[in-house]
């Protein structure tokens, strides 16, 4: 008996174990790496203690950008080996990196308000951030609409490497368009008072990011497991 | 042949296939060889199509395995679609292509020159209305012309879904010789019914399929007499 | 010689959508016609004064091209699922690339005909004036087409098999072509003004750069989405 090509379905011994303290200790994390950049970073020129924002907004952005490099390679992965736990880590990174995105674009339209008085610009970055959240929410979207768990696999494996490709290219388009907003504020380019408390909350944030995927992959293995406790159910039951 | 035994060319094992949370095949396992025709019945919604579907490679088990003519259906899918004929329930035709531009299309994807499309025609009795679009054909010379298309190649394996619906007793004898035809040179044809009369002496044995699993096989008809295991039933 | 079985069905397919389109009149002249009503459209909406519809004018063309030309990219995979033809197309022998690009090249002589249409009466709708190195134009609208096609033509082989088509394409698409939109409408409207012309320069090399990776990016993922 030949073994069959699809792929190999997760068994119900196993899903990771994410445990509560990592959750906790991540949290804690971003309360203690915000605690010290308010705390340390001055008033800056023009916006005042307005710019502690950039603490989480900073971060957040990063991390959206993470997500989409783990969507990316475990989707590739997953078209590679075809092995179904590559399609639901991919899956999860894409929620998890969709709400850093929303995030990102949040404090970024709440740091501009009282910055340029308008709650949205047409500036590089929130606009590049706004293109991202929406290959998300395609990405999203299409895991929605399609129900066979097979073809839901590969059609997200397909759609998450092509858009995660196209993130520096929609990056570098935006910012040729429009020149509007602060240079990137790669620690390099910042007042060095600044830059130990953003790689602070850029390693809290990670953290958080990471506890986040987990637990999501946790959740999409026990649903996988159910489902296959069905299959069994169903394939094993009755007919003599 | 090895050991006495007609080839399998035809072997599943353990097939089954879910959508969404509905499982359409639940362990089936079946035998078809060289030389044989075999009916698959059953009501309607017991997975015929879908059997069919998953040997032709059109669709991927969620479990088990198969192979034609010892090529595996999942992982040598393009080799089983050379040796495989499959006729869809619906005739899968362009309406607005005549019948000629349709025959011309799938002799194009095939490789083989439009020569062998006249004669398709021709054995079919659809001639008189090549040129004629198919959107103006009876369900009959519809499935009369999926059928040229078939034959064009003449495939060693047939996998038949329904295919007497809508034929005229004519239709049903150009079917039956067709099927003969290929099984008589050695090849096998798995044909889904949901009633036994048009084939009835066309058939060897017949695998009744009920819920997802083969409920019953009877090897009578056509005066065959050999016990036929009761396969695919766990 | 593979090579020739290939190329022969690549043509083959593309001629068969484009004989089925032109015979299916309702099909193109739709969505000419819509693209035609968009552009109406978009006039009434950004007002009459001639100053302000002459610097939408690019903007409008694109956008129009844009939202009809999602009409086109389901229909190229609806004539095979509405007959049921998908499976029959998916039986033949040979390399599943060879679909693809019979749809793609279908789809380009589709949507390029609509967009000569849609250029045409966004030209005099918005009161266009051409300069003189206006060929240079159509170098970015092929770019941009093939793009857009690119794209269009690989989502569609999904959202067309989907529950929700019609929101389903859109919603993937145009995220995706904001670098073709981006590139399209500033290197157009350089070259419009006829100055910067080394601006329109880099946009089209984005687009060209842009063009390629995504017909290998989908070449190589089609294989993986068009099975069942």
């Amino acid at each position: 008996m030949s073994a069959p090509e699809r792929p190999r379905e997760s068994r119900p011994a196993g899903p990771p174990r994410t445990s509560i303290w990592f959750g906790f200790a991540s949290f804690g994390a971003v309360v203690a790496a915000q605690t010290y950049a308010i705390l340390t970073s001055p008033a800056e020129g023009d916006m005042g203690h307005l710019q502690k924002i950039m603490y989480v907004h900073v971060p957040a952005a990063w991390m959206t950008f993470l997500s989409f490099f783990v969507v990316f390679v475990f989707s590739v992965r997953f078209l590679w080996r075809r092995r179904e736990n590559d399609d639901l880590i991919a899956a999860s990174a894409a929620e998890v990196g969709a709400t850093f995105n929303g995030l990102t674009l949040m404090l970024g339209m709440i740091w501009g308000r009282p910055a340029w008085g308008v709650w949205w610009v047409w500036d590089a970055r929130l606009t590049s951030t706004l293109v991202l959240f929406l290959i998300f929410v395609g990405y999203l979207a299409l895991r929605a609409f399609v129900d066979d768990p097979q073809q839901k696999a590969r059609w997200s494996a397909a759609v998450g490497a092509i858009g995660a490709i196209n993130v520096p290219i929609v990056y570098m388009s935006v910012t040729w368009w429009r020149t509007l907003h602060q240079p990137p504020s790669s620690p390099a380019t910042l007042d060095p008072a600044y830059t130990m408390g953003l790689r602070l909350n850029a390693i809290a944030l990670l953290l958080v990011m990471i506890y986040l995927i987990r637990k999501r992959y946790e959740i999409a293995r026990l649903e996988r497991a159910i489902e296959h406790m069905a299959e069994a159910a169903a394939m094993g039951q009755g007919g003599r | 042949m090895f050991n006495g035994q007609p080839d399998r060319v035809i072997q599943v094992s353990g097939l089954g296939k879910r959508f969404g949370i509905k499982w359409v095949l639940r362990g089936v396992s079946l035998e078809v060889r060289g030389g044989e025709a075999v009916g698959l019945l059953g009501p309607n919604g017991s997975g015929k199509s879908t059997l069919l579907r998953i040997i032709g490679t059109l669709l991927k088990p969620s479990v088990g395995s198969g192979s034609v003519n010892g090529l595996d259906i999942v992982r040598e899918a393009g080799g089983v679609r050379g040796q495989v004929g499959y006729l869809a329930h619906t005739p899968g035709l362009y309406d607005d292509l005549t019948a000629l531009e349709n025959l011309w299309f799938a002799a194009d994807m095939l490789g083989l020159p439009y020569t062998a499309v006249e004669a398709s025609l021709e054995r079919v009795g659809l001639s008189h209305v090549a040129g004629d679009r198919v959107r103006g054909f009876s369900a009959g010379m519809q499935r009369r012309l999926a059928l040229a298309r078939l034959i064009l190649r003449n495939p060693p394996v047939l996998l038949l879904d329904e295919p007497y619906s809508n034929l005229d007793a004519d239709g049903v004898a150009l079917m039956n010789s067709t099927i003969a035809g290929i099984v008589g040179s050695g090849g096998a044809a798995l044909v889904a019914l949901h009633e036994l009369a048009p084939a009835r002496e066309m058939l060897d044995r017949t695998l009744t399929l009920s819920d997802g699993r083969i409920a019953a096989a009877h090897g009578e008809l056509v005066g065959r007499d050999y016990a036929v295991p009761v396969l695919g039933t766990r | 010689m593979a090579w020739r079985d290939d190329w022969r069905r690549v043509r083959a397919i593309a001629r068969k959508d484009l004989t089925t389109e032109l015979r299916a009149k309702a099909g193109f002249n739709a969505v000419a016609s819509l693209g035609v009503t968009i552009l109406i459209l978009l006039g009434l909406a950004l007002g009459p004064d001639a100053q302000a519809l002459r610097n939408a004018a690019v903007g409008s063309v694109w956008l129009a091209t844009l939202f009809s030309g999602v009409l086109a990219f389901n229909r190229s995979f609806q004539v095979e699922l509405e007959s049921g033809a998908l499976e029959p197309l998916l039986q033949y022998p040979g390399p599943r690339w060879t679909i693809f690009a019979g749809k793609l090249l279908g789809n380009l002589v589709f949507v390029t005909l609509m967009v000569a249409i849609v250029v045409a009466v966004g030209v005099v709708l918005f009161g266009v004036r051409l300069p003189t190195g206006w060929p240079a134009l159509l170098g970015v609208l092929a770019l941009g087409i093939l793009g857009l096609v690119v794209l269009g033509t690989f989502y569609a082989s999904m959202a067309s098999r989907s529950r929700a088509r019609e929101v389903l394409l859109p919603l993937l698409l145009f995220p995706m072509l904001v670098p073709v939109l981006l590139a399209a409408t500033t290197a157009s409207q350089a070259l419009l003004g006829a100055d910067l012309m080394h601006e329109a320069g880099a946009w089209i090399r984005l687009l060209a750069a842009y063009d390629v990776v995504f017909l290998i990016a989908t070449f190589i993922a089609f294989e993986h989405v068009i099975e069942a």
